[in-house]
């Protein structure tokens, strides 16, 4: 199988300037095409494990994103996306390329991939049982899923999980996590092997670098994992570690709320929720010591939900 | 690219079996035309009366489940806010006419089959807005356009109210009262409009009092043709183009509908969009229509030269709105059609004050 790897770097530029990479990620086929000589460094260095696909086949998703042409260009240069000639976002500063790629990934897949309950969640898995972290930005969720990674448990997601109707098994997307601000320089300092990209500074949420998948993770990303719990997490500095069990009407609320396409999905939305809600334990999670939350998510990957 | 070559989209449309002959790359590009011309679901619903879903490769199957999702979704959110208007309305004792998509959906048409919206557009009496608009904002809708020149603008000059909103459900309504502005040099009466309306059953759980209505078939196909064609942006062209096709192949079997249809387009001035609309039809689509009916609209059309010119233009503007399907006049075509339509809309010396006051002195929208 060919990764983006095994790509000569002038052959992967070609590619991006020419019809396009067709970089697999998960369930999906995305077309990426560029001319920002980052971006193709970007890639070249986040995605080195991911599949590519041969041209002639499927593709579920098309980026495009050029610098606009004009004055601009040599003054504040510029990253636009535009799909078929659609141009749904104003364009960015070109030093925030990278991250664009990485929010019109999700984007792609939380307007249209509507065969799977979205919701905005980190997922990752160990002995078998999928642990859900849904969150509001700001909770210390990419952090802890950072930290989960380096620790050994198979990423499915840092953004996005995507419950199948039919099983109710999670399907893995597994892309580089996020992290913003603060958590860049802690996860450095836990993990100093870790491969972090640059970080991006003034981007809307701040300072941002992404933590490249495990190798691993990427080889699994075809064989789903059984939801076994749903926690919520909540940094708070200084606080102690404790895991609180939720009603579970309550976290069905509230997975909905973080859901990209509950509503959309109508009364096989209300069935996917309510399954996953009836197969995993709910918790809240409170932690400021990010070694002891380790600990106490490995005991929660022993039991059962 | 080409400009001649049919596009892949319209090709489907017109014979949904050319799908057969499709490569998975082929797959990929019909898709995206269709997500362009906001047609996915109207493919969905040909290839399903087709029976041609079950030959559809696994990854575009895959596309098209997604799309039937949002379509079940759009379908039942429509019913409801029908429902919901009909609750609003109760009691000002009007018909309540549905125009456009929310109409084709309600009454079971073949147009509405798959058709996509973003709005729902209902016709009532001039002398019932004020009553309308309370009754509206007392149930949560509240108007878009907040600048005193907008509401100037829709309220003195157009045929419709500013669009309003629902605050909780985010739905828009047009409330009409014609379906041309009242500045526009064509003047179809919307009495004889409303008069020959038909009635339909409302949603379950309406209110029983209300009656829910639709345009007659004439002037449901004049409407559509007018709205089209008198239109200054077209990134809905093809998707409007092909309403008129299926809404004259549902009718045009009805004995007196060929006959009747170009009387009537006279009797409401609307003789010239209804000439576009046919000649347009016929040539993306190979609409059938008699022989006689060609002859006897010709006479409602522009001179030999203008044809050609409107050709050239409606040409571009009628394909999918996709960077495959477009040509170097592309871009000329939808501009010359965009200050046409605002020629339409208004009498010159009102249009240049209304584009002068739109391009220097309304205030902007940050971005």
């Amino acid at each position: 199988m060919l990764t983006v790897a095994a790509l000569p770097l002038p052959e992967l530029g070609a590619r991006l300037r020419g019809d396009g990479l067709l970089l697999r990620t998960g369930p999906f086929v995305n077309c990426v095409r560029t001319d920002v000589a980052s971006l193709a460094a970007g890639i070249a260095a986040m995605y080195a494990d991911y599949p590519v696909e041969a041209p002639g086949g499927f593709v579920d998703f098309h980026l495009n994103l050029r610098r606009p042409r004009g004055l601009r260009q040599w003054l504040r240069p510029q990253v636009a996306f535009d799909q078929d000639g659609l141009a749904p976002f104003q364009p960015l500063p070109v030093a925030q390329a990278y991250p664009m790629l990485e929010w019109l990934l999700n984007w792609c897949v939380s307007q249209r991939a509507h065969g799977y309950l979205l919701i905005h969640a980190a997922v990752l898995e160990r002995h078998g049982r999928a642990v859900i972290l849904p969150a509001p930005p700001g909770s210390g969720k990419s952090t802890l899923c950072a930290a989960l990674v380096g620790h050994g448990w198979r990423l499915l997601s840092d953004e996005m999980t995507l419950v199948r109707p039919a099983d109710g098994l999670v399907a893995p997307l597994p892309r580089p996590v996020s992290l913003k601000n603060a958590s860049i320089g802690v996860i450095r300092a836990a993990f100093p092997d870790a491969v972090l990209s640059p970080s991006v500074e003034g981007t809307s949420k701040g300072t941002i670098a992404y933590l490249r998948a495990p190798r691993a993770s990427i080889a699994r990303a075809a064989e789903p994992a059984s939801p076994a719990h749903i926690v919520f997490p909540r940094y708070e500095a200084g606080a102690a570690t404790r895991l609180e069990p939720v009603p579970k009407a309550r976290a069905f609320m509230q997975v909905a709320d973080n859901s990209f396409n509950y509503p959309a999905l109508g009364r096989q939305g209300f069935d996917t929720l309510a399954r996953l809600v009836d197969a995993c334990g709910c918790h809240t999670f409170r932690y400021s010591d990010l070694g002891e939350a380790l600990a106490r998510f490995d005991r929660l990957a022993r039991e059962g939900a | 690219m080409s400009g001649d070559r049919m596009p892949l989209l319209v090709q489907v449309l017109r014979a949904p079996h050319a799908v057969q002959a499709l490569d998975l790359p082929g797959w990929s590009l019909l898709l995206r035309q269709a997500e362009r011309a906001d047609m996915q679901a109207t493919l969905l619903a040909l290839l399903e009366d087709a029976d041609l879903l079950e030959t559809v490769p696994d990854a575009p199957r895959t596309h098209l489940e997604w799309i039937r999702t949002g379509a079940t979704r759009h379908a039942q959110a429509v019913r409801n806010e029908v429902r919901q208007i009909l609750r609003a309305l109760d009691g000002l004792d009007l018909p309540v006419i549905l125009l456009k998509g929310a109409a084709y959906a309600m009454a079971g048409l073949e147009a509405g089959r798959g058709r996509r919206f973003s709005d729902i557009d209902i016709l009532v009496p001039k002398a019932s807005l004020p009553a309308v608009e309370s009754a509206l904002m007392q149930n949560g809708w509240a108007t878009t356009h907040h600048d005193a020149y907008d509401q100037r603008y829709y309220r003195e000059w157009m045929h419709e109210l500013p669009p309003m909103e629902h605050v909780l459900r985010g739905n828009v309504i047009d409330v009409h009262h014609a379906i041309l502005p009242e500045t526009a040099a064509l003047h179809p009466d919307p009495a004889k409009l409303r008069a020959a309306a038909v009635p339909i059953d409302a949603p379950d759980a309406a209110p029983g009092g209300m009656r829910l209505a639709i345009l007659a078939p004439h002037d449901m196909v004049l409407h559509s043709a007018v709205h089209l064609f008198s239109e200054g942006e077209f990134h809905h062209g093809l998707r409007d183009l092909f309403d008129v096709h299926r809404l004259l192949g549902q009718f045009g079997p009805a004995p007196g509908f060929w006959d009747g249809l170009v009387p009537r387009a006279r009797e409401l001035d609307l003789g010239r969009p209804l000439f576009y609309a046919l000649r347009h039809a016929m040539r993306v689509f190979g609409t059938p229509v008699p022989a006689q009916v060609v002859r006897t609209v010709a006479s409602c059309g522009p001179g030999p030269l203008r044809t050609a010119l409107m050709d050239t233009l409606f040409g571009r503007a009628l394909r999918p709105p996709h960077p495959d399907c477009m040509d170097a006049l592309s871009g000329p075509a939808l501009g010359l059609l965009y200050v046409r339509g605002n020629w339409l809309r208004m009498p010159p010396l009102l249009l240049v004050q209304h584009l002068f006051r739109k391009a220097l002195i309304s205030p902007r929208k940050p971005l």
